[in-house]
């Protein structure tokens, strides 16, 4: 008797330090379809994911920003606009810890889109990092025309829409990491400061994975 | 029964000025409870939760000299919004910030006792009194 309550104990005190255990891996979020191809000769079925196709837009520097441009990089993915009243004051003072936290980092970046770039053209977008207090090429502020934003904001499966009746700008205040493949690997309310610390930490889990550390 | 007697007026006493303060201290109470939840509501966003505001961008609520300087003004600033340069904390700030025209006289009077006495202020009561006088001047 007394020896099988130590084994229940040791079981119990192992599947308790197994559940408390960080993930290894995020998991992959999107659609995702099965593609069946030959291989020497033999049938083999594969996963595709879906990913972030690419763009071009203009960052606050005035530089051109493409896919390419992120080749190789983590990236996490906002929408906002400069003069937005509501949520985004607290998005970017949470933005700003993942930016304190992975600004030493050359292959991390984080892509602010404006969904109202009429307003928010490049000097004013410049002001607003400035202002901000961030510098360098890890924040990027980036602007385009509204179709291509609300466009690729589809991709991050986030939604934006046009003003609302009361001349407001209705978007949901999501970060989106992605990871070298272009791949969405997490959601995260930037509203939220426990959200967002976990996103630092799902940062931190997702550049240890042996396809980023390889990735170009 | 002497004793009985002083010990009772004593007693009397003490509860009478025990109530007496809490009257004031009550009427502060309840605005100041009731602004914080309108902060929460309306200023918090971009104010932040202490009140620390967000880098150069957005004014924090600390500098106490520029609140009290500014006492009489506070309820138009609230009310109409506040555009254009001012400093705060020796800071510069060129901003805008939204009218909360949607926040009655009374709204205001709490939100402001609420942000006058947090964040290492302590200006005390403002009153629906005072923010109807101060709501008839604004430019």
């Amino acid at each position: 008797m007394k020896k099988l309550i130590g084994a229940l104990v040791i079981i119990l005190f192992y599947s308790a330090c197994k559940s408390n255990k960080t993930p290894s891996a995020l998991p992959i979020l999107g659609n995702r379809e099965p593609v069946t191809k030959t291989v020497d000769g033999k049938t083999i079925t594969d996963t595709v994911y879906s990913t972030i196709p690419d763009f071009k837009f203009v960052n606050q520097y005035a530089d051109t920003i493409t896919g390419k441009s992120l080749d190789g990089k983590i990236y996490v993915a906002d929408f906002f606009f400069t003069t937005c009243p509501s949520i985004c004051p607290v998005m970017h003072r949470n933005m700003l810890k993942v930016y304190n936290e992975f600004k030493t980092d050359d292959n991390f970046r984080i892509i602010s889109h404006t969904i109202d770039p009429k307003y928010d053209t490049v000097p004013v977008l410049k002001k607003y990092a400035d202002k901000l207090g961030i510098s360098g090429n890890t924040w990027w502020l980036l602007h385009g025309t509204k179709d291509e934003t609300y466009q690729i904001a589809k991709n991050y499966l986030v939604s934006v829409q046009e003003k609302n009746p009361q001349g407001e700008y209705i978007h949901d205040g999501y970060f989106i990491l992605v990871d070298k493949q272009k791949r969405i690997r997490g959601t995260y309310d930037g509203t939220d400061p426990a959200q967002v610390t976990k996103l630092i930490a799902d940062i931190k889990v997702l550049k240890a994975e042996p396809d980023q550390v390889g990735a170009k | 029964m002497k004793l009985k007697f002083i010990t009772g007026i004593s007693l009397l006493l003490i509860v009478l000025a025990a109530s007496c303060q809490s009257d004031e201290q009550m009427e502060f109470n309840r605005y100041y409870s009731g602004g914080s939840v309108i902060y929460l509501a309306h200023c918090q966003n971009c104010h932040g939760e202490k009140g620390e505001g967000l880098q150069a961008l957005i004014p924090p609520l600390t500098d106490a000299a520029y609140l009290k300087n500014n006492k009489t003004s506070l309820a138009c600033y609230v009310k109409n919004g506040l555009k254009g340069k001012i400093t705060i904390s020796s800071r510069t700030f060129e901003g805008e910030m939204p009218a909360a025209d949607d926040l009655s006289p009374i709204e205001i009077a709490k939100v402001l006792t609420f942000v006058t006495n947090s964040f290492g202020n302590k200006t005390g009561l403002i009153n629906l009194q005072q923010v109807q006088a101060n709501l008839e001047k604004c430019h």
